[in-house]
């Protein structure tokens, strides 16, 4: 079961979603602001993050370059009403998985939420090598 | 490119007009979007319901309900969203004509609900109960109260809020922005800036500040031809 947090000002946009994204049997859990967002995805270890691109409070990436400071290793897929080139550059360059249109086909967003979660598997597995291989080096086993 | 657009400048007025315009478009195309994607989920939802339904998962009406007035919500913004963009489109209709105070403010706060969301400012529109009406250009009117709600949105205080109304004598309008707190803390040269400047001219407009208020008020002749007629009158025996 993937574990997604969804970020997005419009409230029934979420709600809608959330409803759809549980009965494909995802653990879904919503807020309206970025600034709860950052605080959840701090508390919680979640296997995609998709986040508006326009939202109050704080831009969609500022949030997202503020995501990806904390927990570099974060799957951030961002969901936007208009994504201008220029943006969606920037969204990659600070680190976004991937950028989706609203409005976006949930076949889509589900596939590229299971890509995520691969992708922070692999990284999750990588990271125990790395630190069984320091260990193993250190100790002079 | 010789005689092209590419190789000719946009003279100050034309660009902060257009850019006026393309901000709006943008943004009502943004919120286009945002409807059209909880419509798209929504019948989304219903497919999702069909699909458990004939498996034979019994479907609780009240859900078909939520879903049903979702939509019709939707579609009742979309259409406000589509009366204020008709109406920004017809505003270039004509550069001299009738315009209703209220209802251009009205169609202002519309327009700019967006940037007042994304900036967490709440706009408090409080007409008075009469209708002034004033000659002028309402494309370049609509520019102005923007880029004075732009500023004040910008320069409100804690409380985030900026208030909006109007009063009308015989021969004026004064429209009144008001919980621009940071008035106080700004020397008057920053705003208006040399953009809104030249909108004011050519509404033969005038700003005035009360920053111990936090207010602004942007005063409009009734007709702005008269007005620049006395102008020209005061120009000439000069």
């Amino acid at each position: 079961m993937e574990k997604v947090l969804l970020v997005d000002d419009e409230k029934e946009f979420l709600e809608i979603m959330a409803e759809r994204m549980g009965a494909r049997d995802m653990d879904v859990t919503t807020t309206t602001s970025p600034k709860e967002a950052l605080k959840k995805a701090q508390e919680e270890s979640y296997d995609a993050v998709i986040l508006d691109l326009m939202m109050p409070e704080m831009d969609g990436l500022e949030t997202l370059k503020k995501l990806k400071k904390k927990n570099p290793d974060l799957q951030v897929i961002l969901l936007t009403g208009h994504a201008t080139v220029q943006k969606g550059v920037e969204a990659m360059k600070l680190g976004a998985t991937d950028l989706l249109e609203k409005p976006a086909d949930l076949k889509i967003l589900t596939e590229k939420i299971k890509k995520a979660h691969t992708r922070k598997m692999i990284l999750v597995q990588k990271k125990v090598e790395e630190k069984i291989r320091h260990i193993l080096a250190e100790k002079g086993w | 490119m010789k005689g092209s657009i590419m190789n000719r400048q946009l003279d100050g007025e034309t660009e902060t007009g257009l850019q006026f315009f393309g901000k709006m478009t943008a943004s009502i195309s943004h919120e286009i979007k945002n409807v059209m994607a909880i419509i798209n989920e929504s019948a989304g939802l219903l497919e999702d319901y069909s699909l458990m339904a004939e498996k034979g998962m019994p479907i609780n009406p009240e859900r078909l309900k939520v879903v049903s007035n979702r939509v019709t919500n939707q579609i009742r913004r979309a259409d406000s969203i589509a009366k204020n963009l008709n109406s920004l489109s017809h505003s270039v209709d004509e550069f001299q004509k009738s315009v209703g105070i209220r209802e251009t403010l009205e169609l202002a706060m519309g327009l700019t609900g967006r940037f007042a969301d994304m900036r967490s400012v709440v706009l408090d529109f409080q007409p008075p109960p009469d209708f002034p009406n004033v000659i002028t250009s309402p494309f370049h009117l609509l520019n102005l109260i923007w880029r004075v709600l732009d500023f004040a949105m910008d320069a409100s205080g804690p409380e985030k809020k900026v208030g909006l109304t109007f009063e009308a004598d015989p021969t004026s309008v004064k429209i009144r922005f008001t919980g621009i707190e940071a008035l106080t803390n700004l020397p008057e040269t920053v705003f208006p800036t040399e953009k809104e400047a030249s909108l004011l001219g050519m509404l033969s407009a005038t700003i005035h500040h009360d920053a111990k208020k936090g207010e602004i008020n942007l005063v409009l002749p009734k007709d702005d031809r008269q007005q620049a007629t006395a102008e020209s009158h005061l120009e000439r025996s000069r």
